[in-house]
């Protein structure tokens, strides 16, 4: 499978993970190793960097690179700080950057998001903002300097899959950056759906950490964002009303 | 002689089992039961605690929950505790118990003893109910029973209004619940308190001082280990060397001791290399006139948990919440938000209680959430640490494996336990 380039950085895997909602650090690990991930996002509030034993060293023993995010924030001004403390604490320029609106559905507030999209362009971080399916907003924050990005498929947690696949492609039609699928995988056939549907790649924690069996589950979407980028790039054949033969007129 | 370092919960009934079996031991603590052991709310819930990968944590702790109703009857003994706060079921905040005599229990709940032992400890057996809001939650309620029901659990699944008819002050939007008749709760303070007097009683020396180092001997000459660059490795543990606390009373500097048991808790990596890590969990205790529940209480409010655990003396605890910040013990305003946000939505009747105690912990976290209990792979050292959120409940079986006082069944618990289980101890 080909590389996923983000900010001139490559990814063998297109698979990002979160580790929101694993029972222990144990099962996440296994989870993060069968899952093949590279690139795995860890929500800063309410965590100490520097603490021995965290998150942050099982993810550094896999040699998996962090990615802070600002999970939790209702404000661009609390996204902003969150992003400059991780910056600070972890030494990465990187930030997935999310602003939830309220805390019943956790959608993204597209107007924080945007404007903490452009402060943080501004510093220096390469962004990667968590927002709804909205092709016109996805434009817009690409036009800002966003590196990626990540409309979702469905409510955080929610595992409902994806359920404007539509829009998806239309973001994924009009971006030059990648397009990541971010939220609502429930399972393996969604997160193959969204590289189907043209997604750069697929980035889930739920679906796997609060299954019943998260090692599995993790390779299973493992498997899934490959066959999916592999049937993309094979090209599906058209959809037909009836039957074609497909014996025995060709050799 | 034995040196326990740390007076928790746990640290504390082992050095009780051991003075009991007529073992010399004595305590290291700067603060005895003024950690996670005076935060925790002390539910005894191994069944409504079970999760889907931690099947060795729920036989650790069925099985120590069996021991418990023994472990509190011969504490209450030996430190001299009479009184009518004792064990009591269904009796409200009066204390007035009324056998059941369900001793027949093949899950082996607390059934068994009965009124039999009025300890002083608050100890409950009623049963937890573990209750959904919403669609959402109960399906995922829904998914845990079928779960538990196949790894034979006793547990009922109850509708929004058999919930309320147990619990009357649960709120209206309660859909569903599933009731853990046999899970049981105790009060840590009481406990860890009685654990004090009966050392005392046994003339068990506590030595108020921080624990700064472990003594070793490497090729016959003792040297003293620093906490920061100078943990564990080879030699043989020889005791422990001790720091004073500033102002206070002069302690020895260090303590001789053929076996030093790490009970340390949160603070256990301190001292040796032990994959343990503090978990930050901030807790309330409310207090009413009358009681607003008879059980214990868990929730789960559009995917956040809380619980809620009734004292006999009208004491409501309100928990916790999780957070991994190393060593910070600060209450926070998010924290309580959070924590009241939650048991407000479960019981609307909260809101008018008097705020007795707010308070922030630090379990002792491991990889797998299993407790570290064994020999340590360096002589003279043994561990008794990582209980994470199950210290209070997994007291009686930690003291049992450490003294060597296993029934039969119990002998492959140790294993599920063992620190071999982990590279870094060495």
């Amino acid at each position: 499978m080909d590389d996923l380039i983000i900010a001139g950085e490559k990814f063998s895997s297109r698979l990002i993970m979160g580790t929101g909602g694993a029972p222990s650090l144990e099962v996440l690990d296994q989870a993060l190793a069968a899952s093949g991930t590279e690139l795995t996002t860890v929500a800063m509030r309410r965590l100490d960097p520097g603490a021995r034993g965290s998150v942050l060293d099982v993810l550094r023993k896999r040699d998996i690179k962090v990615l802070p995010n600002t999970a939790g924030c209702f404000t661009a001004g609390e996204a902003v700080l969150t992003a400059r403390l991780a910056r600070e604490a972890l030494g990465t320029n990187w930030v997935k950057l999310e602003v939830i609106a309220d805390e019943r559905t956790l959608l993204p507030d597209p107007i924080e998001t945007f404007d903490a999209a452009e402060r943080l362009v501004a510093d220096g971080f390469v962004v990667l903002p968590y927002i709804g399916d909205d092709p016109a907003l996805a434009r817009r924050l690409e036009q800002a300097g966003c590196a990626a990005v990540m409309p979702l498929g469905a409510p955080i947690g929610s595992g409902l899959g994806i359920r404007n696949p539509h829009n998806i492609e239309l973001i994924v039609e009009a971006a030059a950056v990648p397009v990541i699928l971010d939220a609502g995988i429930g399972t393996a056939s969604d997160a193959a759906l969204a590289m189907e549907l043209g997604c750069d790649a697929v980035l889930l924690a739920t679906a796997v950490t609060r299954a019943q069996r998260p090692d599995l589950m993790a390779a299973a979407m493992k498997s899934a964002v490959v066959a999916g980028r592999l049937a993309r790039q094979a090209g599906r054949i058209p959809r037909r009303r009836y039957a074609e033969a497909s014996s025995p007129m060709t050799p | 002689m034995d040196v326990i370092v740390g007076g928790g919960i746990v640290g504390l009934s082992i050095a009780w089992r051991l003075a009991r079996s007529g073992r010399p031991v004595t305590v290291v603590d700067p603060a005895p039961a003024s950690g996670a052991s005076y935060a925790a709310a002390g539910m005894l819930a191994p069944v409504s605690e079970v999760t889907y990968t931690e099947t060795p944590l729920l036989r650790l702790g069925m099985a120590s929950l069996r021991r418990w109703p023994s472990f509190a009857a011969e504490l209450a003994e030996d430190a001299g505790l009479t009184g009518n706060a004792g064990l009591t079921r269904n009796s409200g905040p009066t204390g007035d118990a009324e056998p059941t005599g369900d001793a027949g229990s093949p899950h082996g709940g607390l059934g068994a003893i009965g009124d039999g032992a009025r300890l002083g400890l608050d100890l409950r057996a009623d049963g937890t109910l573990d209750v959904a809001f919403g669609a959402d939650d109960l399906a995922t309620l829904d998914e845990l029973a079928t779960y538990m029901e196949k790894l034979g659990l006793p547990v009922e699944r109850l509708t929004g209004r058999e919930c309320r008819r147990l619990e009357p002050m649960l709120a209206p939007s309660v859909r569903g619940g599933l009731l853990a008749p046999e899970d049981a709760w105790v009060d840590p303070r009481r406990v860890t308190a009685a654990l004090l007097a009966a050392l005392d009683r046994l003339h068990v020396p506590l030595v108020r001082a921080r624990a700064a180092g472990l003594l070793r001997d490497r090729d016959g000459s003792v040297a003293g280990g620093s906490v920061a660059g100078d943990r564990v490795v080879g030699g043989r543990v020889v005791g422990v060397r001790l720091e004073p606390p500033p102002g206070g009373p002069e302690p020895p500097s260090e303590i001789r001791a053929e076996r030093v048991v790490l009970a340390a808790g949160a603070w256990s990596g301190e001292l040796a290399e032990v994959p343990v890590r503090p978990i930050k969990g901030q807790i309330m205790r409310l207090r009413s006139p009358q009681p607003l529940l008879s059980r214990c209480v868990r929730g789960t409010v559009h995917g956040s948990y809380v619980y809620l655990v009734p004292r006999g003396d009208g004491e409501l605890v309100v928990g916790a919440t999780q957070e991994e910040l190393g060593f910070d013990t600060r209450v926070t305003a998010g924290g309580l938000y959070e924590l009241l946000r939650d048991a407000r939505e479960l019981v609307p009747g909260v809101t008018e209680l008097e705020v007795a105690d707010v308070v922030a912990g630090l379990r002792p976290g491991t990889p797998d959430n299993v407790p570290i209990i064994g020999p340590s792979g360096t002589p003279g050292l043994d561990l008794a640490t990582g209980h994470y959120r199950g210290g209070v409940l997994l007291a009686p079986l930690t003291a049992a494996l450490m003294v060597g006082d296993l029934g039969g069944e119990e002998g492959e618990l140790a294993a599920l336990c063992s620190p071999g289980r982990f590279q870094e101890i060495s």
